[in-house]
């Protein structure tokens, strides 16, 4: 009979003891605290609130929703795993998985979300509308475009940060809003759970790029960084007519705006770059950046008034590694 | 003016932070068996936040085993932290931590790298407060 090893290659399993990098248990131990699922959201509660919006904001906010499903949707299916085969490190590769899970939950919420809210048949046009939206259609496709495994493992990766840190934030702006009036708070508090987990994403993925920036040459930098660079020029315009879509009409597209210039910004320093938009173009609405950051504190020396020192409250500090 | 003392790991947010700053400061190691930086005099420290969803771990192993010498503890006076807004209510979280466990005040708050508008507040800032640091002290 014949030797059924038809390959000599050694199956190595994962060995969490021996890391080749500390960032990628790290971030595993961050992702796995985090981990979430929508029942643990009271959204029942924000069936009273649904009924006090228009019907053109409940479109819109269904809307936004099937959008930022389809994005989790891409990200879940073939962003994530797309970048499995780059990883560096067996661990990274766990981290991925995570990642890719995660966007699966993300996905699975809206849909916790509308069956809460909303009768089918709405849900139903809002999903129609996100294969018919042009623009929707367009920023799904440039980022699937560059999860293709014949692109270079780096630009696979400015894709994905660039999906994870900046174009949810076209959506994620209308769930906060609505919790700085007070409405759909419940529903903020599980985006809020879905916004932490992103930026932990992109931090990874951005980190794991400029590691690899490290191993190219400075022409081959100068490459990934005009890419990067043009990419997010891209990607930025369609983002601004999918805006002016969705926003016009309750006249909130140049918040929605400053609201992306300033994510946009932060996608870029996940991946060790610059700004592209000057602070003029970034001030966001406060009552946006106090939905995103509830109950932080806010006050500090140099804002403030200057008047009074501020000493941290009551805050966790038992960590062992403190020993006074 | 007092000194500046940073911790910043591989992803390298805040060193980039305190390179846009354009001050000396000295850098607390990534690897555990490095040599601790030994300030001289009065600094402030800049930290990271590495918080899970309930504020645990905000403050990173090697700032914390920076500041459990007594002697180097003594000369903190004040605390600027890194973190992400995306973090919700733990945004910025190490400063809130170091500052009650050290008694000093959280001076300012910044994500990320910083933005243009962080580096010149916290350029000012730390010019007022190191004058005033100094008018109590005298």
């Amino acid at each position: 009979m014949k030797d059924h090893a038809v390959s000599k290659t050694v199956l190595k399993a994962i060995n969490w003891n021996r890391l080749q990098d500390d960032k990628d248990l790290e971030v595993w131990n961050r992702l796995t605290a985090n981990f979430w699922l929508p029942e643990k959201v009271p959204l029942s509660n924000d069936v009273p609130s649904w009924a006090t919006l228009r019907p053109e904001e409940q479109t819109l906010t269904i809307r936004v929703f099937t959008g930022l499903t389809l994005l989790d949707t891409v990200q879940n299916n073939v962003g994530a795993p797309s970048l499995m085969p780059d990883s560096i490190t067996p661990h990274e590769e766990a981290v991925l998985s995570n990642i890719a899970f995660m966007e699966a939950v993300h996905a699975r919420s809206y849909s916790s979300i509308f069956s809460t809210l909303c009768g089918m048949k709405e849900v139903d046009e809002a999903f129609r509308w996100s294969e018919e939206n042009p623009h929707l259609q367009a920023k799904a496709q440039i980022v699937l475009d560059k999860y293709r495994a014949t692109e270079h493992p780096l630009k696979k990766k400015v894709a994905s940060v660039f999906l994870e840190s900046f174009l949810f934030y076209s959506g994620f702006y209308l769930p906060m809003y609505w919790s700085s009036r007070a409405k759909l708070t419940n529903t903020a508090d599980l985006i809020r759970l879905i916004i932490r987990d992103e930026a932990v994403h992109g931090y990874y993925i951005g980190y794991k790029y400029q590691r690899g920036l490290e191993t190219l040459s400075e022409a081959q930098r100068q490459e990934m960084k005009d890419f990067a660079f043009s990419l997010i020029f891209d990607l930025y315009e369609i983002e601004t007519k999918y805006t002016e879509e969705l926003y016009d009409g309750i006249g909130l597209t140049e918040d929605v705006k400053a609201f992306l210039h300033y994510n946009a910004n932060k996608a870029l320093q996940n991946l060790g770059y610059e700004a592209l938009f000057p602070p003029q173009a970034c001030e966001v609405n406060p009552a946006i950046l106090a939905a995103l950051s509830p109950d932080s504190e806010n006050h500090d020396f140099f804002s403030g008034s200057g008047s009074s020192y501020v000493i941290g409250k009551a805050v966790a500090t038992e960590d062992e590694d403190w020993d006074f | 003016m007092g000194g500046l003392v940073y911790y910043s790991s591989a992803s390298g947010n805040t060193a980039r932070f305190v390179e846009k700053l354009g001050l000396p400061a000295l850098r607390i190691p990534i690897a555990e068996d490095a040599p601790m930086p030994e300030p001289s005099g009065p600094y402030v420290l800049i930290s990271p936040t590495y918080a899970d969803g309930e504020g645990r771990g905000a403050v990173a192993r090697q700032v914390i085993r920076f500041l459990n010498d007594p002697d180097r503890r003594a000369l903190l006076r004040g605390v600027i932290a890194g973190g992400n807004r995306n973090f919700g209510k733990t945004y910025g979280r190490a400063g809130d931590v170091i500052s009650a466990k050290c008694h000093v005040p959280v001076l300012y708050r910044f994500e990320l790298a910083g933005t243009e508008t962080d580096i010149s507040r916290v350029r000012a800032g730390l010019e007022t407060f190191w004058g005033m640091t100094c008018s109590t002290m005298a």
